[in-house]
């Protein structure tokens, strides 16, 4: 098949990604800076998380990937030492203006973290907290519905709707992490921010988180921190490459993993770095 | 460029760019022989040149299952994944001209029963050495990852064209000229032919060269020389 690069494939993918300079701009970062105490961890980081699109993490062991996407929801906040300068967006709002209530952010830019972590209580009240507390649902039928759709829209309600006053925690690695994906949907967030959501998983659950992440991306905005440079190709439109606590790049992904600006992007991806 | 991390990986990686200086010259000296078989009459040279071709087959062979396993165990991306690309886009090129320059030398025998003359043969080593100097450029070209004369060398395919018409031109008139040069002649213009794909295939050698290096495809292509399909003698021209 010929293709024309301007033009994209004729079912539309190439274009879409060519064409990710188009979609709004979700979050922003302008001149970020990040201290634990005295020693500095992000390095005046510009980055855009763009609507719509899964945005890629990477980078080295200790390069300041978490730590970056956890200024994007204040969870730096809980940490004492912790210092962020700079300017960080959402919709064009200041997410550190003293006016934000800091609960109804983290509703709004929900996060996913590395080990699923499932509170010691039923499949049912993992995914009802959220909604509850944030008065979300106005009868328990409501809640019922809210719990049902979040956990279709995390690929496991066909596995679990005859247990669902189980505990969470009795689930399999793979179904606890879409089970704190429903977590985090339920309360309908803007953005989801996840942090090696499949670090804990083998291939197959692997592959249905990432089947996941791509029909989530049509409803919400995705920034995923990764260690496989597989699963960044795979799953995101855009990738940023950090390393020291700086933005080295970021780009389209498809120009990333063929053909990277930079050189130590180029080593990092082909694994000659160190 | 700095060395992966894993030793296999980088061996893999040499082993194909090592798989492939390789191949390309033997595919040189398969064509340079198969010509001088030619010219000089030599059926032994001609005969050594087809049972060379082995080894092309084999190599292209052990670039195959090389590069199948590369993707396999290392999902090779950016500049490797290129050169994973590139090995096999070159690898394929250069089996095909290795199959080109044996059947310019299985074609010896023939025309040898013929006895050329000189005269009819001269064009086709002035091809050859055309063409082979493209074919050791873009060769050259891979061995330094130097791009900045690939899309000069891709235009003078335009010249090897050029010639090819001419040729083909000149050996119909002989054939005019005397019904007995025929069959010598057709032999002649399928090796002509020969070498005219052999340039296309460098051509092919050049883009997959500048698309390892840069990353990106290679400035526009002029348009083709080759009016050979328009040809025609009329009876009565050229005697
Ligand atoms: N709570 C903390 N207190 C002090 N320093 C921290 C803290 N968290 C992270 N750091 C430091 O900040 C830098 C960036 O760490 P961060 O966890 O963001 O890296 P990362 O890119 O996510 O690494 P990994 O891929 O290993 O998860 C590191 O040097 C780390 O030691
Ligand atoms: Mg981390």
């Amino acid at each position: 098949m010929k293709v024309d690069t301007q033009q994209g494939f004729a079912d539309g993918t190439a274009t879409a990604v060519a064409g990710s300079n188009e979609f709004p701009v979700k979050m922003d970062g302008k001149n970020v800076n990040v201290f634990y105490g005295d020693k500095q961890a992000i390095f005046d980081v510009n980055l855009e998380i763009r609507e719509r699109q899964v945005t890629a993490l990477i980078g080295p062991s200790g390069c300041g990937k978490s730590t970056y996407l956890r200024c994007l929801n204040r969870m730096n906040d809980t940490i004492e030492s912790c210092r962020v300068t700079g300017l960080i967006t959402m919709d064009g709002e200041d997410i550190y203006d003293p006016s934000i209530d800091v609960v109804e952010l983290r509703a709004r830019v929900g996060m996913v973290f590395q080990k699923p972590n499932p509170f010691p209580k039923s499949i049912f009240e993992n995914v009802s907290y959220g909604p509850r507390i944030h008065g979300l649902a106005r009868s328990k039928a409501d809640l019922e519905a809210l719990v049902e759709q979040s956990l279709r829209g995390a690929g496991l309600w066909d596995e679990v709707k005859d247990r669902l006053q189980e505990p969470g925690t009795g689930l399999s690695g793979g179904q606890q992490q879409r089970l704190c994906i429903a977590r985090a949907i339920a309360v309908s967030p803007e953005v989801i921010l996840m942090d090696e959501p499949c670090s804990a998983l083998d291939p197959i659950a692997t592959a249905i988180v990432e089947e996941l992440i791509d029909e989530l991306r049509q409803n919400y905005t995705i920034a995923i921190v990764t260690h496989s440079m597989q699963q960044a190709a795979r799953v995101s439109q855009r990738t940023a490459m950090f390393h020291l606590g700086e933005l080295v790049e970021v780009d389209d992904t498809e120009t990333m993993f063929t053909n990277p600006s930079e050189k130590r992007t180029q080593d990092y991806i082909t694994g000659r770095f160190g | 460029m700095s060395q992966h991390t894993v030793t296999a990986f980088e061996e893999d990686m040499s082993f194909l760019a090592h798989k492939i200086a390789e191949m390309g010259g033997h595919a040189e000296r398969m064509m340079e022989q198969s010509v001088r078989a030619l010219v000089e009459n030599d059926l032994q040279l001609a005969r050594r040149v087809v049972t060379d071709d082995l080894v092309l087959d084999e190599a292209l062979r052990l670039i195959d299952d090389k590069s199948v396993l590369v993707i396999a165990q290392r999902q090779p991306v950016a500049s490797d994944l290129r050169e994973v690309f590139a090995a096999i886009r070159i690898s394929t090129d250069l089996e095909r001209i290795g199959d080109l320059a044996k059947n310019i030398a299985k074609r010896v025998e023939a025309i040898n029963e013929g006895k050329h003359g000189v005269r009819l043969v001269r064009g086709i080593e002035h091809l050859c050495e055309l063409t082979l100097a493209q074919l050791k450029e873009v060769l050259d070209a891979y061995g330094t990852l130097s791009t900045d004369k690939l899309s000069m060398i891709r235009d003078r395919d335009d010249e090897i064209d050029a010639m090819y018409t001419s040729l083909f031109r000149e050996l119909l008139t002989y054939m005019m000229e005397d019904p007995r040069n025929i069959t010598t002649c057709t032999h002649l213009l399928f090796c002509a032919k020969n070498i005219e794909r052999i340039g296309d295939h460098a051509t092919n050698i050049a883009e997959a060269v500048y698309y390892m290096v840069e990353g990106d495809r290679m400035p526009p292509y002029r348009p083709k020389d080759d009016k050979s399909h328009k040809i025609s003698v009329e009876a009565g021209e050229g005697q």
